[in-house]
Order: C-alpha cells, then structure tokens, then sequence
C-alpha cells in the first residue's frame, strides 16, 4: 500500500522538523541570553572590578566581596541542605512506605513550589528578628531550605532507578539491609545524585528574594557568619535599580561572573566525582 | 533420589536418615502465599548434599517462587507469607528469630540475570567477603577471590583486569562472575534461578560444565526451562505444575519412565 507508506513518510518528515525546530528555539533563547550578557557584561570585567569591594559612583569598585559572599552561602547551604535532602530522599526510596512517607512525599513538594521569598520571609522571622541582625547564617539556612526538597526528590527518583536486582543480589550475600544501601545503591545512583545536588545549587545560587531579607548584603568583606553578607545576586540587584549607568554596567558584568561560576562549580564537581562513580 | 547406602539399617531408621542425616535441605507441607494468592500448594521435598538437583516446569508454576524461599529472598516482597518448614541441617529456617543474614551467608543464589555491582571485578568478588568480615587479612582476601574466580572458571579471562569495571565483561562472563562472588563466601547450599537462560550456547556450556564441577563441594538446586539442560546436569528433577510438585525423582528416570502422566506428558511437550 503505497499510499499509506508515504503517509508515513510525510508524518516523519514532519514531526521530526517540528521537534527539531522546538529544540533549536530553546536553545536559540538562552544561547541569546548568554550571548547578551556576554556583550553587555563583558566590558566592565577587569581583575580590580573582581577583587575590590564596592565603592560610590563614579569611583570604579569591585564584586570581590559579592563573589566571596556568594560562595560562603552556597558552602553553608550545601553543608546544611544535602544531608537533610540527601538523607530524606534514602528515606523516601529505601524505607518510606506507607502513610508517613506519603506524607513526607507530599510536603516535599509542595515545598519545591512555595515562592522563595516566603522562604525568606520565614526565615527573618525565626532567626533574623531572634537575632536581632542580618546574618549569613540565615541565609543559608534560607538557601538550605530551597534546596533541601529539590535533592530530595532527585535522590529518590535516582534510587528508585537502581534495579531491584542489584539489592537483591546483595542481600543474597548476606548484607544487612543498611550495607546494601550505603554500599551497593548509593554508589549506583551516585552519578544522578551529583547531577541532582547540582541543579540544586544551581537553582538557589540564582536565588534574590530569600537573601535579601537574611543575608541581606554588605559593602565589605566578611567572613563571619553572624554578621550581614553581601552576595551577587542581592548586588545585581541593587545595581540593577539603581539610576546610574556605571551600576549598570557592573550589575551586567557581575550576571557574568554568577553565570560563570556556576558553570565551573558544576565542572568541578564532575572532574572530581568522574573517576569514582 | 536414593543414595546407594554400605549397610542397610532397618525401613523405619531408613526412612529416618534419610530425613535428617542426607538431606541437606528438608521442606515439609510448605505453602506460600503473594497476598491472598497462593502460590505453592503443600510442597514437601528432600534435597540431598552434593547433588544437583533441578526444578522444572512451566511459566509461572511456582518453581522460582520456591527456590527463593529456600533462602528468603521472597522477604524483599511485601505481602508475602509462608506456612510449613524449610529445615537446613534440621533447623527451621522460618522460626521466628532465626538471623536471614546469616541465612543467606549460608545459602547464595546466582540470578537469572547477571546482577553485577557497579565496581571493579576484584570489588565485586570481596563483597560478600567484606560484609561478612570473613577476612581482614588483604593477603587472604585476595586468595580467596582468585579462588572464588578460579573455581567460577573465569579466573584465566579477567586475571589481568582486575580493577577493570565488573560491567565491561560480556553476559556470559558476568553470569560467572556473579557465580564467583555467590561461591567467595563459601556458601552450604547454590540456588541458581535459570543462570544460563540469557546466554548463548558456548556461555551456557561453560556454566553447565561449571555446575557438574561445583556439586563436589556443594549442593546446588537449578530452575531451569531448559530440559536438556535439566538432563545435562542435574541429579535429581523435580516437576512443578501450578504451584504443586507432581514428581521428583531421579534424572535419568524422570526422562526416560516418569511416575506420573503429567510429568511425562510436559516433558514430552504435550504441554507448557
């Protein structure tokens, strides 16, 4: 029937243009996104802008403060928000069945979808007003609690894609239940789990609104985590609303540098964990 | 399934040995349940030491099930339930109390398909021996993983490439690799769930030849869809048929004169 055949054809031909065109689209967009931040940002780089703190219009400054700052709460938000995330989503996969994992399950999510900046708001109230002050520490608990669900919910899905017959080929060997886990499932879902972890760092390193009632952002460096912390973003977007345009300027190229380390965050993390997962 | 005995001691102290003193695994009116689904009926069987013993039957007639009840890996499944007694050595292995750990330590089980761990050949083969802190020493562990390895008939491929990813080895070496780390802890009793059915016919030659060399040192039970295979290997046959036994008996007369009609008539390919 050849009719049908090229029926078949033509519906190939077609479907794959649309897919492929839908594809190119997405990646036109942030390719675009990239590309201008590139060429606005581009021209305020220099090594002072990455060393010096800010200082008035007109006078030049830096982000130096802003990117120590930055990586200071990711650290702190990594250190608190993947045990947590990690070990709820171990929970969730390996021993949560029933109606408190569900429930679990259920408030995991719904966390992935409130708003950060009521996040933030939370956190203000319960460690920034108790304190008395803007702390770095509450915004990493902030930034923490973004991240917690996010890996959770990856880490269980990446355990649940371990195949049964794997654990079952260690209890056949006699391991009790939590060496199957520790020894056997979690190097199998290692690789996901990375990839998870740094989505998640990813998402809250562009985070503005839960910082900015925490962190809340300095003119100086600071490395102690009871005093106010200046971050990129809260920067940006400090710079961002501000009438000048050498702000401007150095609020695109900051966007630059925040994208940039991402990016070598994530390079990092997977030379390092190459090898052994 | 009657071993040739020196001395014949009197009927009623025969059939008494032949329970406790030369079965190796003994299960008596075993039952077992997915839910509310039963899924063996009554099943009374003698397994003898050093012998291969083979379960055949079609798909889905329980002979799986059984196999792993006989080291309770049907645990891992929730809802299941089983009435009647698994004895190995005389000992209940469904008592309550009874450690499963230590049970499985005692009785492996290769898979039907290969189920290596995401780690090097060496690590692979240690596993069990590390879980079990069989041995701390690094000299023996090594010994005995080129035992397990030697005696899995696989030594000799991967000898050179130890530290090498378990998962770059062909199915067939796989299969034998998750033979050899089942032996590196020196288990009582193999079960082997179809071990050979995603392999070729050379691996399957390799891994039947493997098996008639094991059973001088241990007692193995294979579930196999393969009759000829059953025939190849095996000792003693056992036929199951929707979730029943209808015959165990010796290999070569199970193929030749079975007892029962069914038997004959399955393994004729009347049926299944």
């Amino acid at each position: 029937m050849p009719t049908t055949h090229a029926r078949r054809y033509a519906t190939n031909a077609v479907m794959t243009t649309l897919t492929a065109a839908c594809a190119f689209f997405a990646v036109a967009v942030l390719v675009l996104i990239l590309g201008y931040i590139a060429y606005r940002g581009l021209g305020a780089i220099s090594f002072q802008f990455l060393i010096e703190t800010p200082k008035p219009v007109g006078e030049g400054g830096g982000i130096g403060n802003a990117i120590l700052g930055t990586l200071i709460l990711l650290a702190m938000a990594c250190v608190v928000g993947m045990p947590f995330g990690i070990a709820t989503g171990i929970y969730l996969a390996e021993y949560g069945a029933g109606r408190f994992a569900s429930l679990v399950r259920f408030l995991t999510d719904t966390l992935t979808g409130i708003p950060s900046i009521l996040v933030g708001v939370f956190v203000y109230t319960i460690i920034v007003l108790p304190m008395k002050q803007f702390s770095a520490m509450a915004g990493g608990v902030a930034l923490a609690m973004i991240m917690i669900p996010i890996v959770a919910r990856t880490t269980e899905e990446m355990i649940r894609l371990v195949p049964a017959s794997l654990r079952e080929g260690a209890l056949a060997l006699g391991a009790p239940q939590w060496r199957v886990t520790t020894g056997v499932v979690l190097p199998a879902a290692a690789s996901g789990i990375v990839t998870g972890a740094m989505l998640a760092v990813a998402r809250v390193s562009g985070e503005t609104a839960p910082l900015l009632f925490t962190a809340f952002g300095s003119r100086f460096f600071n490395v102690y985590l009871d005093q106010p912390m200046a971050s990129l973003t809260v920067q940006i977007y400090n710079y961002a609303i501000s009438p000048y345009d050498e702000w401007h300027a150095q609020a695109w190229a900051a966007t630059l540098i925040l994208m940039t380390l991402i990016l070598v965050i994530n390079i990092t993390v997977r030379f390092f964990t190459r090898g052994k997962i | 399934m009657i071993a040739p005995r020196a001395a014949a001691p009197p009927p009623e102290q025969q059939q008494q040995q032949q329970a406790t003193a030369q079965a190796k695994v003994s299960v008596r009116e075993l039952n077992f349940f997915y839910g509310t689904a039963q899924a063996l009926f009554n099943i009374s069987l003698d397994i003898s030491e050093r012998l291969v013993m083979a379960f055949i039957g079609p798909s889905g007639c329980g002979k799986s099930t059984f196999l792993r009840t006989l080291n309770r890996m049907n645990d891992t499944i929730p809802g299941t339930r089983a009435t009647g007694e698994v004895l190995i050595d005389g000992e209940d292995i469904y008592a309550p109390g009874l450690n499963v750990v230590n049970l499985r330590r005692r009785v492996g089980m290769v898979f039907q398909k290969s189920n290596p761990f995401p780690k090097s050949i060496f690590d692979n083969v240690a596993y069990g021996l590390r879980i079990n802190r069989l041995t701390t020493n690094k000299t023996e562990l090594q010994d005995r993983v080129r035992q397990a390895l030697e005696d899995a008939a696989i030594w000799s491929e991967v000898k050179d490439r130890l530290k090498a990813s378990a998962l770059g080895l062909s199915g067939g070496q796989q299969q034998r690799l998750c033979i050899a780390r089942a032996l590196a802890v020196r288990p009582e009793v193999l079960l082997m769930d179809e071990p050979a059915s995603a392999l070729d016919p050379i691996a399957t030659q390799k891994i039947e030849e493997l098996i008639v060399e094991l059973k001088k040192q241990y007692t193995i039970v294979i579930v196999t869809h393969n009759m000829q295979q059953a025939a190849r290997v095996s000792d003693v046959t056992a036929f199951f048929w929707l979730g029943k036994l209808i015959e165990v008996n010796a290999t070569e007369k199970m193929f030749t004169n079975p007892n029962e009609k069914l038997t004959e008539d399955y393994i004729t390919g009347r049926f299944g």
